[in-house]
């Protein structure tokens, strides 16, 4: 056991925190004040320096250099200390990016990778259809090549962003007449055209981070276009590898813990002995969730798989989460009649309806990116080895 | 940064899982369990003779040298098996005399320890509790009182006894003490309650410092051993799943059982890291070390009890009886939680700890 990053990567501490203090916050009035125009200036210099974009190439934007998860923890903490941005967080770097390096064209990786991971294009995921959730492959967004473009008609749900977003990247049905997963194409679609029509859907918090999505004769330039047509499919599964970075999630979960703490001491419970056994009990599986974290991350440095853990990480959170919204609505007491604010900051628990927001927003926590089932099927199937659900035909034709 | 086993530490494991498995299968297990003697002398000399005698003991009193971690990593291989013997009481002996013995007394006794000549335990837990603090049981070169839920106190030859503002002394001999056995719900681990009526006993000089961290090191070695426990259990939920069939398939082809061993899988492997990290943190950073050993102990030693209740609802019928294994697990995870402490005492300790 050894829980030190080493002598070498205590130096690249050191150049971190010298560049962020020359670099972050930027000066005021910088970039005519625009904060969107400063991240994307500082993000720049950062790649420039070594520090963002590191697993993509130059040649793309990137800052090329050999992966190294100990660096890449390094800079991620030494960021997260001076509140600087990373790399523009959301869909498109996590899932578009490593999709494109990985699968896409060479005209496509120059027009999209730098600009994605820049903040200068968002992008959003076009995945779930109101038929089609856990069985995703049912889809039935269709896409018929008419001349040199897609015409693309049909309806997308859950679609985080849209609202926002230049770009959308979906699974789309352009052969109606082969199998279910062969079947699908992967395009990328502008979402500034007259064809798409995005109407917000109101969560249960009561404010709109998703939306629907609805097609009308959309149009994509035949070539946007990721893979051959029919693989979809695989190209989608090629992302989900790129998306790890376990000790991040351990990170925000035990800064929402001291949060929890922090409110149980401000409501004047921290000397109750129910709420100190409640405490204590849910540390436990934060520190659990910590330290596993840290087997990870040690796995990553040496190249190795850390085995059955990587596929818990989603579930233990989502559990994790589950107890701070009911022990934090309890330690609220007649404050839970409130209307939930948004949603709780990594750090601070500063006003009561923050609490109430993550209350309810844990939730969407559990259902986002493959509900709670999904993960516990996942981890049946493959971590565990029992047998695929035979009700669950995996190649039915659609 | 290197947060897992080192191939020493795999292969200590893999050498005390092959012994276990040669000498310790599970009809063997079930007769030491079913057995009238409480204590089998031939398989506590096969473990003494790969180093369970003295793992943590240091090499120049005849010990393999190591540090708690190692201890920690051997006992999560001991509960995996559901090993029936002294190892907790014998280890936690050797500890406080290593850690609170002079020279002389450490000479004397930690190379018999290591060797096995000598069977060692500890007498903690009293009517008033099991930690140092809690001790009420008068120290001298004379010691009489009562001591309970002593491992194996009716074969050891040598009683470390907490005292009274947590000191540490030293009873030695088979027989210097009156010692009633009783039935204990776990049959891998015997106790006694332990009369004693003017004892000769030695004090450790260092004791009021060191019995803290002894106890300490035996909430970590709980927590390793209700590790490998409970993924014991996992495995053999996991295990009858896919041989039990229903319907005309096994009963894992369904998803209420899959989720049901899903969750117990997620229950349990997290916790891995978390007895490694108490058991580090004994070893290198003094500072954590109680507060991590205190929630550790509560959080592996629930893990285990509700991994077990879980693999016996998933073994239907017969996990409710004698004859399916379980139930010696079940027991044993009855020990592990109970054993210095539920888990809602070292809760409170840890609450304590970090001023709330």
């Amino acid at each position: 056991m050894d829980l030190s990053y080493g002598p070498e990567y205590n130096d690249l501490r050191g150049e971190v925190k010298a560049f962020l203090a020359a670099n972050w916050p930027p000066e005021e009035g910088a970039e005519g004040g625009d904060l969107a125009a400063q991240a994307v200036g500082f993000r720049r210099r950062a790649i420039g320096a070594g520090y963002l974009a590191r697993s993509i190439p130059k040649r793309y934007g990137g800052a090329e250099r050999a992966a190294d998860p100990l660096a890449a923890q390094i800079i991620r903490e030494e960021f997260r200390r001076a509140w600087a941005p990373m790399e523009q967080p959301g869909i498109g770097t996590m899932m578009l990016v490593p999709t494109l390096l990985e699968r896409g064209e060479e005209w496509m990786k120059e027009k999209w990778v730098e600009s994605t991971v820049l903040g200068e294009t968002i992008w959003c995921q076009g995945y779930s259809e109101p038929g089609s959730g856990s069985d995703l492959a049912s889809l039935s967004t269709r896409g018929e090549l008419v001349g040199d473009e897609w015409a693309i008609n049909g309806q997308k749900i859950w679609t985080s962003g849209a609202h926002a977003a230049d770009f959308m990247f979906a699974l789309v049905r352009t052969e109606p007449d082969a199998g279910k997963h062969a079947g699908i194409s992967y395009l990328l679609i502008d979402m500034k055209q007259p064809g798409i029509d995005v109407r917000p859907l109101r969560m249960m918090t009561g404010s709109a981070d998703f939306n629907e999505v609805f097609f009308s004769d959309a149009r994509t330039p035949k070539n946007w276009i990721v893979g051959e047509r029919g693989e979809g499919w695989k190209v989608s599964r090629t992302t989900l590898k790129h998306e790890r970075n376990s000790i991040g999630n351990a990170a925000m979960v035990r800064g929402q813990f001291d949060s929890l703490v922090d409110l149980a001491r401000e409501r004047g419970r921290l000397g109750d002995a129910s709420v100190r056994q409640r405490l204590t009990e849910i540390e436990g599986y934060v520190l659990a969730h910590e330290y596993s974290g840290y087997r990870q991350l040690s796995a990553d440095s040496q190249g190795k798989q850390a085995g059955i853990i990587q596929m818990m990480t989603k579930l233990h959170s989502t559990n994790i989460g589950h107890s701070f919204a009911n022990l934090a609505i309890e330690l609220l007491g007649d404050d839970g009649l409130q209307a939930p604010g948004r949603r709780v900051a990594q750090h601070a628990p500063s006003n009561h309806g923050a609490w109430v927001g993550q209350f309810m927003y844990s939730l969407g926590v559990a259902i986002a990116g493959g509900t709670a089932n999904i993960q516990r099927n996942v981890i049946a199937e493959r971590g565990l080895g029992l047998p695929r659900d035979a009700a669950a035909d995996r190649s039915t034709s659609k | 940064m290197k947060f897992e086993l080192s191939d020493e530490q795999e292969l200590l494991q893999q050498t005390i899982r092959s012994f276990l498995e040669a000498e310790c299968p599970v009809t063997r297990l079930r007769e030491i369990c079913d057995g009238d003697e409480p204590f089998d002398p031939s398989l506590w000399k096969g473990m003494v003779e790969i180093g369970l005698g003295g793992i943590q003991v240091e090499e120049q009193y005849g010990g393999v040298g190591l540090e708690a971690f190692d201890l920690a990593v051997a006992a999560e291989v001991l509960g995996y098996a559901a090993a029936p013997g002294p190892f907790l009481g014998h280890s936690l002996a050797a500890a406080a005399i290593g850690l609170a013995g002079s020279e002389a007394q450490r000479e004397r006794w930690l190379p018999a320890l290591a060797a096995g000549e000598l069977l060692g335990t500890v007498a903690l837990a009293e009517e008033s509790g099991w930690q140092p603090g809690d001790w009420t049981f008068p120290g001298g070169s004379s010691l009489s009182g009562c001591k309970r839920h002593v491992p194996y106190g009716e074969v050891a030859d040598l009683i470390v006894v907490g005292t009274e503002g947590g000191g540490l002394a030293v009873v030695e001999g088979r027989g210097a003490v009156a010692a009633e056995p009783y039935e204990g719900a776990d049959r891998t681990r015997r106790l006694a309650e332990l009369t004693f009526e003017s004892a000769a006993a030695e004090e450790l000089a260092g004791g009021a410092d060191a019995s803290a961290r002894v106890r300490d090191l035996a909430l970590i070695l709980l927590a390793a051993d209700a590790f490998g426990g409970a993924s014991r259990c996992v495995e053999m939920a996991v295990a009858y799943a896919q041989s039990r069939e229903q319907f005309g398939v096994t009963i894992g082809h369904f998803q209420a059982l899959k989720h049901q061993l899903a969750n117990l899988a997620v229950d349990v492997e997290p916790a891995r890291a978390l007895y490694w990290y108490a058991a580090h943190a004994y070893d290198h950073l003094p500072d954590e070390a109680p507060r991590t050993a205190a929630l550790a102990k509560a959080h592996l030693t629930d893990r285990f009890m509700h991994a077990a209740r879980d693999t016996v609802e998933v073994h239907g019928g017969y996990g409710f009886t004698w004859e399916c294994e379980v139930q010696i697990w079940f027991k044993r995870a009855m020990f592990d939680r109970a054993f210095l402490g539920t888990p809602s005492v070292h809760r409170e300790r840890a609450a304590e700890i970090a001023s709330w």
